[in-house]
């Protein structure tokens, strides 16, 4: 089973990466880009069974810095 | 004083940190690497010092924060054994939730390496008792996550009970409030970007750094 952990800056929280981002695409003449954050992707690849609030124990644990971070969970159906 | 500084894969700041202690406490400290789950007996002072522990991977100090020797560290500063990160040990100590706040990328994107303006904010607390109120020092700064975020409430807490030890009296790297260091609520863990360890003796031109050791060394021992 596969999971997706999708890790964000919280709104509010200045994002030099996506600031320095959005800089660089408006350098290559991309206009209206309004505003860019930058953030994580990360995957893991569990044991059968594992439970949603396993995932969660993870990533408020470790994956994400909650002070600065949101996460949302994607469960990836495998066939 | 009997102190211990704890040692990651890709701390660098280790030995200067150590090279400091001896120097004042006169007693070499005990080096413990990160895997050991308990401290020496008798320990009465922990560094957590500078550097790139495992490469900075995820986010700076995260996987040193979640190491086995962290648990002691932890179990040690609630026992009000004084605990100081410096740079690298700061977002470690973050990490950890020993301290608040987060340590983020420098507002201005780059690695910061030179000397900075400080302002000592709290000159009663365990590590800061050698200092004036409010004297100006200068320690060096090297790093490139060290803009310290947190929410306004917290920042207003921090401020209120006295606990933001360091200001930065020039722009560094984005820190809310100007914030170089901070205490935890009761005092005995103190986290800061800049290195008091680099700026102990003549050699090093210049010597601030060194009161912050010899004022811990006269309150603990």
């Amino acid at each position: 089973m596969k999971a997706r952990v999708f890790i964000t800056l919280k709104s509010g929280v200045l994002d030099p990466q996506g600031k320095a981002i959005h800089h660089a695409l408006e350098g290559l003449g991309f206009s209206g880009v309004n505003d860019v954050r930058a953030g994580k992707l990360i995957e893991l690849d569990l044991a059968d069974g594992t439970s949603d609030s396993d995932i969660e124990d993870m990533c408020r644990k470790l994956l994400a810095n909650t002070v600065i971070e949101n996460f949302r969970i994607e469960r990836l159906q495998t066939a | 004083m009997n102190s211990a500084v704890i040692v990651f894969p890709g701390s660098n700041c280790d030995r200067d940190l150590a090279v400091a202690l001896e120097q004042v406490t006169g007693r070499k400290p005990a080096m413990v690497w990160h895997k050991d789950a308990e401290l020496p007996e008798g320990i009465d002072f922990i560094g957590v010092p500078g550097g790139f522990s495992y490469g900075d991977y995820l986010r700076s100090g995260a996987m040193a924060a979640r190491s086995p020797v962290m648990r002691a560290v932890k179990d040690a500063a609630a026992h009000g054994v004084p605990v100081i990160g410096i740079c690298n040990g700061f977002q470690v100590l973050t990490e950890a939730g020993l301290l608040p706040g987060a340590l983020m990328r420098n507002a201005g994107l780059s690695f910061v390496c030179r000397n900075v303006p400080l302002r000592v904010e709290n000159s009663q607390s365990l590590f800061t008792s050698a200092y004036d109120a409010d004297e100006e020092i200068v320690f060096p700064v090297a790093h490139h996550d060290g803009n310290y975020q947190a929410d306004e409430a917290t920042l207003d807490r921090l401020e209120d009970e006295g606990r933001v030890a360091f200001r930065y009296l020039d722009e560094c790297n984005g820190s809310a409030r100007s914030i170089a260091g901070i205490l935890n609520d009761a005092g005995n863990v103190l986290g800061l970007m800049p290195h008091p360890e680099r700026v102990i003796e003549p050699a090093h031109g210049r010597t601030d750094g060194r009161r912050l050791f010899e004022g811990l060394l006269e309150t603990v021992a």
